[in-house]
This record gives structure tokens, C-alpha cells and sequence, in this order.
């Protein structure tokens, strides 16, 4: 049996702890699991697969999710099961990881949500958004949810705004684009190479397709499919990607 | 046995639907010396009487005055120790607020936090009502805001209002002088001569208080000094 595949995620929840504690955090996580695999055994955030990208353009910002629902390699249970949620007509969240946690959260979210919306009569800004994300993910710091959030919207001005975070809240906003799930590698190099800022909203779709199809073509554990919405000031647009069904 | 027989429990209603502790609470209020605020198109003002009782208390020491979060202030009437309770709440509200969202806490929200902190204590049981009513200044997104915060854990916006010993008169004559599309300087103004209507002995800038809310939206309490400069543009 091969050593386990080290992913980018997997190092960024070991590099985060202090080296003697590593190894065994990561085999307490690897017993809790108590995975019936064939093979080898493989990380909590691979078990379902599964790949999210947000992207910047001009005025507006672009969310995309593969459609696979699987579980391990070998069991591909359904192609319709997109990653990204509308929170409201200017704010879209993608949750990579461990499907019952991205069902769960999503569910959290909404009812967050409607509780801000009907206190304060008004939508939430997507930057309140993401440290409120950042905020319920921390609380559950020492048994995390195992999922990796991206979030992507328009600021009350149109200004796109896209962020992601680990498991356990740490916020990046960059001006380009962000990444999640088991692709991350490769939709990192497809965005470097593709991605242009300030494009409008017909070549930012084009753009962001392409990055995730591109990608998720080279990962087994994500594809059969992709959603993509590109959300502007006065419309979203929600198209479906056809893609390799394998 | 009627009203009076009911006023020993906050928790028991009275025959005639009242909770008799909460109407002395506002007795409390109302003999507390005098607080008002105006609300004006881009900002607001908060002012307040510091009777001190005698010339030996150190002024500075003293502060009606309060500030819950950069954009939100607050000044009272009744029972000191009560309100600084009422303060520490809001205050870590505000922060709380501020920890997950990083964004201000708008100020109809924390209004209604402080009404909610002021309502448990009618309804609980060993405790009493707070013997303070606030006057909250705050400037959000939404603009300018004036509320005030009762005992009973009601609050209500306020265009101008007053509360204390001397809310009757000092109402009657904002009313007379509010209007819709007052400025803030001259609101500071309608203020300060409100406070002087009904004041007791010679207004000066060592017995009053006033907090203001500008368009920049942070929350600033006048030095003696400044407060002595507006009272000479009074004149």
C-alpha cells in the first residue's frame, strides 16, 4: 500500500499544527473515519470530491462548481449535485468538502441568514458574510465542519468581491479568483494561465468554464458535469457545462 | 386591597393590568435630573444637566455620558449604578456584533438588545427593573437615529425628546422649535436652550453634557471648553 496522497487542503490542516502534534492529529483523523476502502486509505475531504472556482471580472463575479455526488472513486452516485448556493440575488457560496457537512452548513447559512434579513431589512453584505462564515466555522475549531468555502458577490456598489477559507475560518480575499476541493492543484494552474482581470461577464463565463472543465477533467474525483453562474448588478445567469462523464 | 397592594411583587400584575414596579421605575426616571436629544437631518445631539450635589465633587469625574460603539451614544436619566450596568451590555453588544460581521452594529439592533436586557428584568424573578430610562444617539446607514429605551423594556425613535425632571416643558418648547429639516448646529443650538429653560441656577459649561453625532458618524462627547464656546454662540 502506498503512503497516502498528501493534497493541498490535508497540508494546510497538518502545517497548521505544531510539528509533534502533526502526525498523531492526523491519525486520530484518519481512525475517526473508520473509511471500508479498498485501497488506500484517503483524507475526510476526499471522501465525496468535489471542485469549486470564483472568479472577478468587471462589475460582475463568477461562481462554478463540478456536479459529481460520489463516494470514493470507484462510486459515482449522482451527476446533478452542484456545490454552490444562492444566499441572495448579489451573493452565491460554493462549500467543497464532505457532502453532509456542505448540506449541513448550507442549511445553517440560510437560516442565518433569514434570521439578519428579517432583523435588520436588508440584505447581508458579502464581506459580513464571510466573517460571519469565518466566525461559525472557528466555534467548531477543535471538531470542524469538513468543508472548504468559497464565497463570491457584489458589494452594494457592484464591486465584485470573491473570498475563500480552510475548514476552520481562515479568510483570504484576493482580487482574482479563488479555488476549493480536490482539484485545487489544477485549477490553480488553469486560473494563473486563463484568468484576466476586469472581463465582462460573456468572457469571464467563458474563462471560468474553461478553468474548471480543464481541471476537473484531471481529477477523478470531480467532473460529470459542471453549474456556473455569473452573478451581475441587475441579473444572474445560470448555465450547465457538459462535460467527460467519467 | 388595590394598586398599592400589588406593588410588592415586579412579577404579579395589578387588577388594572399594570406591573406597579415598573410605573415607580419610571418615577425614578422622572425625578432624575433632566436629558434630551434632537435629531436633525445629518446628525444628532444628546445633552444632559450635571447637578452636581455640592462644589467638592470633582466634575470630571462625573460622566452622564456614554459611548456604546464609535457611531452610537448614549445618556440617561434615573438611577446612575443602573445605567452603567445597561452601558457594559451594550457595549460588549456592539462588540459581539462587530466580531462576526465586521460591520457597526446598526442602531435599531442595539436598541433592541439594551430593550430586551431591560425587559428580562420585568420578568424574572428576585430582581428589579432598572430605574433608568436611555436616550440613544446613533448614526448607521439607514442615518441619523434617536431612541428612547423605558424600564419597561419599550423603546420608541424620537424626532426630539426629553426625559427627567423636567421632560413636560422641555417637550412643549421642542415642539415649538423642532422642524423636519434641521441641521445639526442648529439642533446643538435648540439643545442647549431647552436645557436652559428649565434649568435650576446659571447654565454653564461645568454643569451640562452634550454628545454629538456628526455626518463622519463617530460618536464624540464635548470638553468644557467646546461646551463653552457653543453657550457663547448661544447668547
Amino acid at each position: 500500500i502506498s503512503p497516502p496522497h498528501h493534497t493541498g487542503h490535508r497540508a494546510d490542516l497538518s502545517l497548521s499544527l505544531a510539528p509533534c502534534l502533526r502526525v498523531r492529529a492526523l491519525d486520530s483523523i484518519r481512525c475517526s473515519l473508520s473509511v471500508f476502502v479498498s485501497f488506500s486509505i484517503m483524507s475526510i475531504m476526499e471522501y465525496n470530491g468535489g471542485a469549486v472556482v470564483a472568479m472577478a471580472g468587471r462589475n460582475c463575479v463568477a461562481i462554478a462548481s463540478d456536479t459529481r455526488f460520489g463516494v470514493n472513486q470507484q462510486l459515482t452516485l449522482a451527476t446533478d449535485n452542484p456545490k454552490t448556493y444562492r444566499l441572495h440575488d448579489h451573493l452565491f457560496v460554493g462549500l467543497a468538502g464532505l457532502a453532509t457537512d456542505q448540506q449541513t452548513i448550507a442549511q445553517k447559512l440560510k437560516y442565518r441568514l433569514n434570521l439578519y434579513r428579517l432583523r435588520e431589512e436588508r440584505e447581508i453584505a458579502p464581506k459580513a458574510f464571510s466573517n460571519m462564515l469565518s466566525s461559525m466555522l472557528y466555534e467548531r475549531r477543535f471538531g470542524p465542519y469538513f468543508v472548504e468555502p468559497v464565497v463570491a458577490g457584489l458589494d452594494k456598489d457592484a464591486k465584485p468581491f470573491v473570498c475563500a477559507m480552510d475548514l476552520i475560518g481562515a479568510q483570504e480575499t484576493p482580487e482574482d479568483f479563488v479555488v476549493a476541493g480536490t482539484a485545487t492543484e489544477q485549477l490553480f494552474g488553469m486560473c494563473e494561465s486563463l484568468y484576466q482581470p476586469n472581463l465582462e461577464p460573456e468572457d469571464l463565463f467563458e474563462t471560468i468554464s474553461q478553468a474548471l472543465l480543464a481541471s476537473v477533467d484531471r481529477d477523478c474525483l470531480s467532473g460529470w458535469g459542471g453549474e456556473v453562474h455569473i452573478i451581475e448588478k441587475d441579473k444572474i445567469t445560470t448555465r450547465l457545462l457538459k462535460g467527460r462523464q467519467d | 386591597m388595590g394598586e398599592a397592594g400589588y406593588s410588592f411583587s415586579l412579577t404579579t400584575f395589578s387588577p388594572s393590568g399594570k406591573l406597579v414596579q415598573i410605573e415607580y421605575a419610571l418615577n425614578a426616571v422622572a425625578a432624575g435630573d433632566t436629558s434630551l436629544g434632537v435629531k436633525a437631518t445629518n446628525g444628532v445631539v444628546i445633552a444632559s444637566e450635571k447637578k452636581l450635589p455640592t462644589t467638592l465633587v470633582d466634575g470630571n469625574s462625573v460622566q452622564k455620558m456614554a459611548k456604546i460603539s464609535e457611531n452610537i451614544g448614549v445618556v440617561y436619566s434615573g438611577m446612575g449604578p443602573d445605567s452603567r450596568v445597561l452601558v457594559r451590555k451594550a457595549q460588549k453588544a456592539a462588540q459581539k456584533y462587530y466580531r462576526v460581521y465586521q460591520e457597526n452594529i446598526p442602531v435599531a439592533q442595539l436598541v433592541r438588545e439594551i430593550a430586551s436586557v431591560m425587559q428580562d428584568f420585568t420578568q424574572s424573578g428576585g430582581v428589579r427593573p432598572f430605574g433608568v430610562s436611555l436616550l440613544v444617539a446613533g448614526f448607521d446607514d439607514r442615518g441619523p437615529h434617536l431612541y428612547q429605551v423605558d424600564p419597561s423594556g419599550s423603546y420608541w425613535a424620537w424626532k426630539a425628546s426629553a426625559i427627567g425632571k423636567n421632560m413636560i416643558n422641555a417637550k412643549t418648547f421642542l415642539e415649538k422649535r423642532y422642524s423636519e429639516d434641521i441641521e445639526i448646529e442648529d439642533a446643538i443650538h435648540t439643545a442647549i436652550l431647552t436645557l436652559k429653560e428649565g434649568f435650576d441656577g446659571e447654565l454653564s459649561e461645568e454643569n451640562i453634557e452634550i454628545g454629538i453625532l456628526r455626518q463622519d458618524r463617530k460618536f464624540q462627547i464635548l470638553t468644557t471648553g467646546e461646551i463653552k464656546d457653543y453657550l457663547e454662540e448661544v447668547e
